[in-house]
């Protein structure tokens, strides 16, 4: 069996007096693809800035890569694409290779400047995100989805272990989406890179993701797609306090 | 002007800080813009005057010939600066208080600095809004080490500023030491704000810092682009600046700050002139 990526135990997290999370127990093993989904308020970025290190829990233990959060210190095997990624200043003069080559900050490291190999990088992952004839582009002039492709570049830059993303396809048309999904599996099957998701399409999301979680406070649910599509509707519906189906849809 | 430039020293200092002030100040305006921090820049630029006003007071009341304005305003521009920090994180969902407090208590030290040194004087008037013969040779080399350190920290941590400067959620997570690199740059700011206030001045310096930035982020092809243009931009305002002022008898924080906003309005023009002949194009 794989190594656990991440790991959870017994996780409470609060803001001031205000319960955000409860008991949270989970793993990640390397090469999963884990969808996260949940309702709106119900945790979810919590739980992810919980293991990016940007909140530390009340109580309960993260390990990640096996090792402690307090003491771990590879940061590099971990590429986050944040909720804001497509929020950020439309009119920031940066190009696309400029915002991609920041991905590499942390591994170049302090006092040390980019050498060719480390630009070749730069330029091998937008290339793989088939972006290449716009690495001289201002990033603002690109549409959303373009856009997102080189915060997926930016996280591949580093060649992360893995690869964290939330909620990245808000605000993109359906047709890039289809396409960003597609780009998420090649990611997970060609390179084993282990990828945590968080999203609202729950439809499109159980027909590439190996497994699921549901969060709403507490956890839900943990298991295999297979397991979460048999789950009834009136199962779901209690999970999200309200009427739900899962509707899937290949386009 | 020429002749008078090899014969006068005080003319050599002026061109030569102007030279400095005019790559620096932009330089760092790079960042401060695209970071939104503009009225930072002003805010320190009025307790660099209550620093100035401080020394001036201290030389006349006390003849402490050894403490020029010069350095007790970089020194309350300095401590400012921490206090700008410490602020912002205070009002962590009201950053931008941060701004009127401290911009306002420069000025209400200003005043009372003012008002003990029995007034205002030739030389305060100087460092409201600059001046072409105000520039000692002390303050030259003092603005050289200024510009020394400035250019050895940005170039070592250009990465990292940039970094911050575009999206600083993803630069903690990926283990970048915001709170320092910001403090660092806030203090090179209150720096970069006390060497240039000789020659544009307190109530202009930080239009030196963003005017040749909203100049070039129109027509830049990316942030080393905006912050090369913005320092031609800059130089090209100084200059000009410092003729002009030199020739009409006018401070030159004024002529600096019009040549700017000229530069400005063509890079705007010179936008939408692009823009118009692509759709053109492309409608062909």
């Amino acid at each position: 069996m794989s190594e656990p990526v991440i790991s959870m135990k017994n996780v409470n997290f609060n803001y001031e007096n205000k319960t955000a999370l409860k008991n949270i127990n989970f793993e990640i093993r390397q090469g999963a693809f884990m969808g996260l989904i949940g309702p709106n308020g119900g945790g979810k970025t919590t739980l992810i800035k919980l293991i990016l290190g940007l909140f530390k829990p009340q109580k309960g233990s993260i390990e990640l890569f096996n090792v402690p959060i307090g003491k771990f210190k590879n940061w590099d095997k971990i590429g986050f694409v944040s909720q804001k990624a497509n929020t950020f200043n439309q009119g920031f003069p940066a190009t696309v290779e400029e915002v991609v080559s920041m991905g590499l900050t942390s591994k170049v490291g302090y006092l040390k400047f980019f050498t060719k190999q480390h630009k070749q990088k730069i330029r091998d992952a937008i290339k793989q995100v088939g972006m290449s004839e716009y690495l001289n582009e201002n990033i603002g002039d690109l549409s959303g989805g373009q856009q997102q492709r080189i915060f997926i570049a930016r996280a591949l830059v580093s060649d992360p272990e893995l690869l964290i993303l939330d909620e990245p396809t808000v605000g993109v048309d359906t047709e890039n989406v289809q396409k960003f999904y597609e780009l998420l599996h090649q990611l997970n099957a060609q390179r084993n890179i282990t990828l945590l998701l968080v999203t609202h399409d729950t439809g499109t999301m159980t027909h590439h993701a190996t497994d699921i979680v549901c969060l709403n406070k507490t956890m839900h649910f943990h298991g295999n797609t297979a397991e979460f599509t048999a789950l009834s509707d009136s199962d779901l519906s209690d999970f999200y306090g309200h009427t739900l189906n899962l509707v899937s849809h290949d386009h | 002007m020429i002749a008078n430039f090899f014969q006068y020293e005080f003319l050599q200092n002026t061109f030569y800080t102007g030279l400095l002030i005019g790559l620096i100040a932009p330089l760092l305006g790079s960042f401060i813009v695209v970071r939104r921090l503009s009225l930072i820049a002003d805010a320190l630029s009025h307790v660099t005057l209550a620093g100035i006003a401080f020394g001036l007071m201290l030389e006349k009341k006390f003849a402490l010939g050894f403490i020029t304005p010069f350095y007790t305003g970089m020194g309350f521009s300095v401590v400012a600066s921490v206090f700008v920090e410490q602020l912002r994180r205070v009002y962590k969902a009201y950053q931008e208080l941060a701004i009127p407090i401290i911009l306002s208590g420069g000025v209400g030290l200003s005043v009372i600095f003012i008002s003990l040194a029995d007034g205002f004087n030739t030389d305060l008037f100087n460092y409201l809004f600059g001046s072409v013969s105000a520039v000692s040779r002390g303050d030259l080399w003092s603005i050289v080490g200024i510009t020394i350190i400035v250019l050895t920290v940005l170039l070592l941590f250009y990465k990292e500023l940039f970094m911050l400067s575009f999206d600083e959620e993803h630069a903690v997570v990926s283990g970048i030491h915001a709170k320092r690199i910001h403090f660092l740059f806030i203090l090179l700011t209150a720096l970069v704000i006390a060497a240039s206030i000789r020659i544009v001045g307190v109530l202009l310096v930080s239009a030196l810092m963003t005017l040749p930035v909203a100049a070039s982020i129109r027509l830049a092809k990316g942030f080393k682009q905006s912050i090369v243009l913005s320092i031609i931009f800059g130089e090209i305002s100084v200059v000009a600046g410092l003729i002009s002022g030199y020739y009409f008898e006018i401070p030159p924080g004024g002529t600096i700050v019009v040549t700017s906003i000229i530069i400005l309005l063509l890079a705007i023009a010179a936008k939408r002139l692009g823009l118009n002949l692509g759709r053109r194009r492309a409608n062909q």
